[in-house]
């Protein structure tokens, strides 16, 4: 196996458990979406409204923002910090660390307050702390692996896209 | 290897491409996001100063399409060449798969290919990676300009190879790419191995793809080992 990522796997069980915390969530803070990033930039889970922009790009720019964060935590002498602002004129996102692996984004507008956000966000970081716990423990056992033949398959729509 | 998402049904792979200021990083992505059908790619997002020099980071997602079942897909990143871009360099890093050097062929430029392989090497190690054991390529790029070094040059300054301590692995390894070189060979005595090697000249695209396909390749072969 590569040396280098970290492995896990996301289950259908798991995107249940996500669905379920964030949904009541959602409903409680009165917020539009929320969205689960991991730290190298990839989209987990997004619940709610469905957003109009591109989310691979959004998940790359998100894992850069709150990384780029955490070093200057660091910098002024804190481990971290476990949850970012950004506030707009009419959208805001607010962006919560969740067992230090992804982040958790709240899309909201002016139909709620970031005072409700934080309020609710806090049950709901906590439960998903466990959620994400319980699959990385789960994954630091196993190798997540593709059925056989999709590396061939892989290779020969790679020749194809970029030229055999 | 990243992530699996049985739910959604996706595979992301992230590579990375690193190497010394004004090599070509950026050029590469580029000329993917140009020659790739616009469906099977997403946009191009560059983190960079007003000059075009890469503040942060370029990000290109490109689709292989679905593959049993499994929506398949290769994040493109680069890296800033600029050494007091360090900070952003290393988190970058973090979750690659992949790794492609994109070395300035320039005699000119060995010192700063030298040096940001070297950092390279230290970047990874930092995250706890190991840059023998993970998919590597380097890519010797602008091969068109007059004050290039050669290519044995470069091999010799940037790509020595590294010990093969495993038994089972000491056997002369044809390099698929270069006919009658080897990626694994004996050398003086010593088993070592090396990372897979192009020319390039990113600008017209000489090398792009065979790089990024190399790299891909040997990502996905992870997937299934």
């Amino acid at each position: 196996m590569s040396a280098g990522a970290s492995s896990w796997s996301f289950h259908e069980e798991d995107s249940h458990r996500i669905h379920a915390i964030l949904g009541e969530f959602l409903r409680e803070a009165n917020a539009r979406s929320g969205l689960i990033v991991d730290r190298t930039g990839q989209m987990v889970a997004m619940v709610g409204e469905a957003p109009e922009f591109d989310p691979t790009a959004f998940a790359s720019l998100t894992a850069a923002d709150f990384s780029a964060n955490d070093q200057l935590a660091r910098m002024i002498g804190e481990p971290e910090f476990g949850s970012l602002f950004h506030q707009g004129e009419k959208e805001s996102m607010y962006l919560a660390d969740v067992a230090r692996r992804v982040i958790l984004v709240v899309l909201f507008d002016n139909r709620t307050t970031l005072g409700l956000v934080k309020l609710r966000v806090k049950t709901a970081v906590h439960q998903l702390n466990q959620v994400f716990l319980d699959m990385f423990n789960r994954s630091g056992t196993t190798q997540p692996q593709v059925e056989t033949g999709f590396v061939g398959d892989a290779e020969d729509e790679l020749d194809k896209l970029f030229g055999a | 290897m990243s992530m699996i998402n049985y739910a959604s049904r996706e595979i992301n792979c992230k590579l990375v491409y690193y190497g010394p200021g004004l090599g070509g990083k950026t050029t590469n992505l580029e000329y993917v996001f140009n020659k790739v059908a616009p469906g099977a790619r997403g946009k191009l997002i560059s983190l960079a100063t007003e000059t075009e020099r890469t503040l942060f980071f370029d990000f290109l997602p490109v689709d292989l399409g679905t593959i049993r079942g499994f929506k398949t897909r290769f994040h493109l990143y680069t890296v800033p060449g600029q050494v007091y871009y360090n900070a952003s360099r290393k988190l970058i890093l973090k979750g690659v798969d992949g790794v492609v050097f994109v070395a300035d062929s320039q005699v000119e430029r060995m010192e700063a290919n030298i040096e940001a392989m070297q950092n390279l090497y230290d970047n990874m190690a930092q995250h706890g990676y190991n840059l023998t054991t993970i998919p590597f390529v380097i890519q010797y790029n602008k091969r068109d300009l007059p004050n290039a070094a050669t290519v044995k040059e470069l091999q010799a300054a940037l790509n020595p190879g590294w010990p093969v301590d495993d038994p089972a692995r000491q056997r002369p390894t044809p390099d698929p790419y270069h006919e009658g070189e080897f990626l694994v060979e004996q050398v003086d005595g010593q088993w070592i191995e090396r990372a897979t090697h192009f020319e390039a000249v990113a600008m017209n695209g000489d090398g792009v793809f065979d790089t990024l396909k190399a790299v891909s390749k040997l990502v996905l072969k992870t997937l299934g080992s």
